[in-house]
């Protein structure tokens, strides 16, 4: 039974791509239009080494925001929960930030770094959208450490530090871990919008490649291209899922006792 | 009762109003001697918790104040709270080593005196397991384990063994004697169990609620060691009966004054 629920996503995804190869080659479906998954494929083969470079690219960007984010929004929910006067004062501001829809920074980002520097209009953009969960969940997390310990460790007299290192870090662990799997697909999305927005220039990454197959009309390769964006995306939620498994699974109940 | 010296500990007409304006206590003056065993029972809501809180140092009296004989250090209170109270990420050596670890003792003499206590506290076998891996009861010991790790020279418990069944209650309370003993540290035990505070105690304080009041102070003048015979005991029948007694009497006052 439980083996069957695995397989079951699998089974139903060869069945999906096997109807749609069936049906375009059945309905004689120009290529241009819709590719079946064999012309994919041989698209993906034809050129490895661009779109791996491609990949490899889109990659290292949104990797690099992402540990920014993960960073700079675990370091600023410290400084909130420090500071109640800094943390009123600059929380509109991050939520300004979140709320305005990415599409909408890109061009301005785009500007103001120039054409030619789309990988860093790429990192500051993924940064933006990847922050926020982080900062969020983490000022929660810090939040929400249980009173009865707050008390045990004013009892033995723990310093500000002993406090953060020991108690207040390990309770945010849970959240930070829940808005990292959120983070990490927000900053491919992030790096994506940038080199669609830019268009053209020296954008190198998997995005750029759809774009410029779709200006070439080559469908098949800009379905390969995003094929790779999705694997990307999948890799990238699976390794957060088990980051997220190992250090909860013998202490927190969301991860104990699953099988 | 100490003798002619400053009592170890001396609260001294401690009154507390909560911020949203509960009068949680109302000029509390009660002395404790050094190594006594003292039960503090009183229904729900008249201020036990609050008596051990201000002990504790945690919070502040509105009026009144609180006298040592001499200061405790830091370590020199252990506490148990009503729920174990333990670092869910952490394994139990390492939530019953935390006093220790906040105050840098060095690795080697805190790890000892943690297997020592654990051994004391029967979860020898457990120092490596996570919180949830545990019973109530083992979570209890573990709290308690953790409440004598820095030896202290007084230990507070709010109603510890509420949650446990019956029988691991009377288990823990042959234990907890037993560590008192050994130990020799000063007791405030909160409880609204009359006879878990008879069994333990050699004073029972009977509190009346709203505003929190000492209603009764009682001297238990049955003998030490105490263990499952005392419970047949006419002595402690009796005991019972008289605490008892004052709880209903005071619960009776607050519906004179309500
Ligand atoms: N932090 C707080 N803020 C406001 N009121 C409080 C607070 N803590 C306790 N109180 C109030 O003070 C009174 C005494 O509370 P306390 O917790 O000391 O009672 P207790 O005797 O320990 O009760 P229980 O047996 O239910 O634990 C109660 O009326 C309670 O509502
Ligand atoms: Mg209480």
């Amino acid at each position: 039974m439980t083996a069957l629920r695995r397989l079951a996503p699998l089974i139903l995804g060869v069945i999906f791509l096997l109807g749609w190869e069936g049906t375009v080659r059945l309905l004689a479906i120009p290529a241009f239009v819709l590719p079946p998954p064999s012309a994919v494929v041989v698209a993906l083969l034809a050129d490895p080494q661009t779109l791996g470079l491609s990949l490899w690219f889109t990659l290292t960007v949104t990797l690099q925001a992402f540990a920014l984010a993960v960073a700079g929004g675990v370091a600023l929910a410290i400084l909130f929960t420090r500071s109640p006067l800094l943390a009123s004062a600059l929380y509109p501001y991050a939520v300004i930030l979140q709320v305005t829809p990415v599409m909408a920074i890109a061009p301005i980002v785009l500007v103001w770094v120039g054409y030619e520097r789309v990988d860093l209009a790429q990192l500051i953009l993924a940064w933006i959208v990847a922050f926020f969960p982080i900062l969020g969940n983490t000022t929660l997390g810090l939040r929400s450490a249980d009173a009865g310990l707050r008390d045990l460790f004013r009892l033995y007299g723990a310093s500000k530090w002993q406090v953060l290192w020991r108690l207040e870090l390990p309770s945010a662990l849970p959240y930070l871990l829940a808005g990292m799997k959120i983070s990490g697909g927000l900053a491919l999305i992030g790096t994506v919008v940038a080199e669609f927005v830019a268009g053209s220039g020296t954008g190198q990454g998997l995005a750029w490649r759809i774009v410029d197959a779709s200006n070439r009309l080559n469908t098949p390769r800009m379905f390969a291209a995003l094929s790779l964006l999705s694997l990307l995306g999948i890799a990238i939620f699976a390794l957060l899922s088990l980051i997220q498994r190992l250090a909860l699974r013998r202490w927190h109940d969301s991860e104990a006792g699953r099988p | 009762m100490g003798q002619g010296a400053a009592p170890f500990l001396e609260l001294q007409g401690v009154t507390k109003r909560y911020p949203n304006g509960t009068l949680a206590l109302s000029d509390i003056s009660l002395a404790v001697a050094e190594g006594e065993f003292v039960a503090i029972v009183g229904a729900s809501g008249c201020g036990k918790s609050t008596i051990l809180r201000h002990v504790a140092g945690l919070i502040a009296p509105s009026a009144g104040r609180i006298r040592w004989s001499a200061p405790p250090a830091a370590g020199g209170i252990g506490m148990v709270f009503q729920e174990p109270t333990l670092m869910p990420w952490a394994r139990i050596q390492d939530n019953v080593r935390l006093p220790l670890d906040l105050a840098k003792v060095p690795r080697a003499e805190a790890d000892a005196r943690v297997s020592a206590l654990l051994a004391q506290v029967g979860l020898a076998d457990f120092a490596q397991a996570y919180p949830r891996e545990l019973s109530g009861g083992m979570k209890m010991r573990a709290s308690i384990a953790r409440a004598l790790v820095t030896r202290p020279r007084l230990l507070l418990m709010d109603e510890p063994f509420a949650a446990l069944d019956e029988i691991t209650r009377q288990k823990l309370n042959d234990d907890l004697l037993a560590l008192w003993r050994d130990q020799r540290f000063t007791a405030m035990f909160v409880t609204h169990s009359v006879y878990e505070g008879v069994y333990l105690a050699g004073r029972a304080i009977v509190m009346a609620p709203r505003p929190g009041r000492i209603h009764a102070d009682l001297a238990l003048d049955l003998p030490y060691p105490r263990d499952e015979a005392l419970r047949t005991d006419a002595r402690y029948a009796t005991a019972c009966r008289q605490v008892s007694h004052a709880l209903a009497e005071a619960m009776r006052a607050e519906g004179a004054a309500a």
